[in-house]
């Protein structure tokens, strides 16, 4: 068991081999390769998450000889672990439900291009999540910034070009902003290891020394990230990102590249800046406005759009709104609560795209919502699981989106009084609307068709997809019904990051 | 030109028809951004939509004007802010910094040459106390490259017949230079990829002065025999070969590092070309893919092809 502390390496090398050697493979080579490699990862994330629960504190594993202050580290404890599982499962999903519709809107001698990116994206989402060097994160970032854009663009159409375009610019601004941040704090401190940069940065704080770069390094750093992963003002990438490209890549753009960011900004408000600073300094009172502000104009935004893959787009800002929401109530349960946000939003975003992707696809590739009309007879079973995401977002019991509300609610308890009140209404003003717009959509989904002869589109004429689907619906009410000793492992492992 | 029907109205389609001088785009985008209305007796949810997107695009060139002006100002302002902060950070170059104080700084430069045998205290940094980064680094390479593939990669025969135009053909005082310069340039950068642990230079240097030698070739013969040595397959088996490498090696080195076992790897006789370990077969790994990476790009944003 001890020796499973060897996967992630192992795990993060296999995925650059096999995008170096996707380049050179078929289509279907390529597409085994990556489906086989986000089955190995998941499996061994999930050895590693077992053994590593049975210890007391995290392992650091060093990158060559040299431990932390002068080499590069891994840092492995269970939530680390349990994420890049659940990470790795939602990409084999993606690519098991979505590869239909990927592979006809792809030019023929490129599609085995969209396996090489996301096994990068698939690396790069291993080191975020894993990695004790803040300037690993910083490439890594990149990595996935590059193979995000790729996955984008690939469906060359002039609206897809377009969004990349405006999606490569806003994140490039991101990226550009944290690398301000981390060359700020390295020359601060002169450390880029997480352990030590937070040693150093709490001696810096007490001291009173150098307080305004200190402030800035973090300011811009969270920003940085903020709008990689698409907080409120930052939000306007996302309509057209999601919207415009190919539904697998909607659905690992939505699920997980911007969970990624996430995860790594939690990572470093915990493990670089420490709780004690960061929640001393009132940055978190501004990832909180402005997650709250997203929530309330997401939503809205949501309910205007007629474009079914732009209103899913917007409920995304939406969610994300809660994640920073979360960040900015406290760093025990909101931080809890982010975290379980975090995988209730990767499980069920996903679940969605792929399923109006699958609906639009048997009413005629139609993405206006009243061409939609009845769309669920049509593909019934794309319908339930676009009803069963629905519920989830919703937030109906024996879901996640249930217990990720409930532990908003707990949160906002656990803060301030002056958070009390309007994290409440603001949760009951989403949670409304909501409802609002994806009953909506429901409603319409299973509206009789104008026309009574229509073709349906059986289980079996669409395997892979229908696998897919079970397997979200099977792991949401899983995590639904038994989220209390997830919760446990997530209160036992925040205090080790 | 063979067309491919899905493309037809596509943004390249209409971007190559705009290169080729018998389409204004402006035109064009004027058409889109107001369309003439339909007919209103059977299309009325269309004609809503039409009407919509006339709205947006008068409130878009509304906006337009006032873009430039947030711009200057949002920029202004993080101008101001980055120069307050930076005056306030300990200053540049003084002995007493914290970067140059830390234990890190300390331990790279005093014992990097004992540690790791490189003469060249930067590259034992780079691929020895945090080889970890730079493989990221020369993966990000290998990202852009298969991106700008997606973008612009095409099938072989489609663009024959634009490449005359592009390519500066028969200048004589071009072709002799390159002829002259491309074996002392490649020789160059030999040199500084495999003396990259001992002096300045290293695998990203050595393969930008590699890289650009085979450009300057490319330009001046358009190509030629350059096609035989690098084309699409041997760029694959170059990059493949080279990154499959420095992944391995690297891992092997990572998990003995980790584990606390012994590699075989030694770091030999500072000074000597065969020392330092893993740096020497790392750096020509890097400087292999820096190489592709550039020509590949020039030869992808001229031709569409390798």
């Amino acid at each position: 068991m001890s020796f499973s502390v060897n996967f992630p390496l192992f795990l993060i090398v296999l995925s650059l081999i096999s995008s170096v050697v996707s380049s050179l493979l078929p289509r279907r080579a390529a597409r085994v390769t990556a489906l086989t490699l986000y089955a190995l990862s998941f499996a061994g994330n999930l050895t590693l998450f077992l053994y590593l629960r049975t210890l007391s504190g995290p392992v650091n594993y060093l990158m060559g000889h040299f431990p932390h202050p002068w080499g590069n580290e891994l840092i492995l404890n269970p939530v680390e672990a349990a994420f890049s599982a659940l990470f790795s499962l939602v990409l084999f999903l993606c690519i098991l439900g979505g590869h239909h519709p990927l592979e006809e809107k792809i030019a023929p001698n490129k599609q085995h291009f969209y396996y090489v990116m996301t096994d990068l994206v698939q690396a790069s989402l291993l080191v975020l999540v894993y990695t004790n060097d803040l300037f690993t994160g910083y490439v890594f970032i990149e990595i996935c910034t590059l193979s995000s854009c790729g996955i984008l663009m690939i469906r060359e159409n002039g609206r897809t070009i377009l969004a990349s375009i405006r999606y490569m610019i806003f994140s490039l601004i991101g990226s550009g902003l944290f690398l301000f941040g981390v060359i700020f704090l390295y020359n601060l401190t002169g450390h880029l290891l997480m352990p030590d940069l937070k040693e150093s940065l709490t001696a810096l704080y007490v001291s009173g020394e150098y307080h305004l770069p200190l402030l800035a390094a973090m300011s811009l750093i969270c920003i940085g990230l903020a709008i990689k992963s698409g907080l409120c003002p930052f939000h306007l990438w996302m309509a057209d990102t999601y919207g415009a490209a190919i539904p697998a890549s909607s659905a690992i753009l939505s699920g997980l590249i911007s969970k990624g960011y996430i995860f790594f900004l939690i990572k470093v408000i915990l493990s670089v800046f420490g709780k004690y600073i960061f929640y001393a300094n009132g940055l978190h009172n501004v990832l909180y406005v402005l997650g709250a502000a997203g929530i309330v104009i997401g939503s809205v935004s949501a309910l205007q759009e007629d474009n079914i893959f732009r209103m899913i787009a917007y409920s995304s800002a939406a969610q994300i709104g809660y994640i920073y929401m979360g960040i900015g109530l406290s760093a025990t349960v909101g931080m809890e609560a982010a975290l379980f946000q975090i995988l209730t939003h990767a499980m069920t975003k996903p679940a969605l795209f792929l399923a109006v992707a699958h609906l639009s696809r048997s009413a005629n590739n139609v993405k206006k919502f009243h061409n939609l009309q009845g769309a669920a007879f049509k593909n019934p079973f794309a319908g339930f699981a676009f009803t069963f995401g629905a519920f989830s977002m919703i937030g109906l019991p024996f879901t996640m989106g249930f217990i990720s509300k409930y532990l908003f609610g707990l949160g906002a308890f656990d803060s301030t009084h002056t958070k009390l009140v309007p994290t409440l209404i603001v949760l009951a003003i989403s949670t409304i609307l909501n409802t609002l717009y994806f009953a909506r959509t429901v409603i319409r989904l299973y509206n009789k068709p104008a026309e009574d002869i229509y073709r349906r589109t059986g289980l079996f004429s669409q395997k892979s997809y229908v696998l897919a689907g079970i397997a979200f619906i099977f792991i949401n009410l899983f995590f639904g019904i038994f989220a209390r000793s997830f919760i446990a492992v997530l209160a036992a492992g925040l205090p080790q990051f | 030109m063979k067309q491919n029907p899905k493309k037809k109205n596509s943004f390249f389609e209409h971007l190559r028809e705009w290169d080729e001088g018998n389409f204004d785009l402006t035109e064009a985008a004027m058409g889109e951004l107001h369309p003439p209305r339909p007919e209103r007796k059977h299309q009325n949810m269309d004609w809503v939509h039409h009407h919509l997107v006339r709205m947006e695009a008068r409130e878009v060139s509304f906006f337009e004007h006032l873009y430039p002006f947030m711009a200057v100002i949002l920029a202004a302002a993080m101008i101001l802010f980055l120069l307050v902060v930076v005056s306030e950070m300990p200053a540049f170059g003084r002995a007493d910094t914290p970067t140059n104080t830390s234990v890190v700084i300390k331990r790279y430069i005093g014992n990097g040459l004992e540690e790791t045998g490189a003469v060249n205290i930067v590259a034992g940094v780079i691929l020895d106390y945090r080889a970890f980064d730079t493989l990221g680094e020369s993966h990000v390479l290998f990202t852009a490259a298969i991106a700008v593939f997606i973008l612009l990669l095409q099938e072989h025969d489609e663009k024959e017949k634009q490449q005359d135009l592009r390519i500066l053909k028969n200048d004589l005082i071009l072709r002799k230079t390159a002829t002259v310069l491309l074996p002392l340039i490649i020789m160059f950068g030999v040199y500084v990829i495999l003396c990259g642990h001992l002096g300045p230079g290293g695998g990203f240097s050595g393969g930008a002065i590699i890289g650009g030698g085979l450009i300057l070739y490319s330009m001046a013969f358009n190509t030629g025999n350059l096609g035989r040595v690098i084309n699409m397959r041997s760029y694959r088996i170059i990059v493949l070969c080279a990154l499959l490498s420095y992944s391995i090696l690297k891992c092997y080195s990572f998990f003995c590092g980790a584990n606390g076992l012994h590699t075989i790897f030694t770091t030999g006789t500072p000074g000597a070309i065969f020392s330092a370990g893993l740096i020497l077969p790392l750096n020509t790994a890097v400087g292999l893919v820096v190489a592709c990476t550039m020509y590949g790009f020039y030869s992808i944003f001229t031709k569409g092809r390798i």
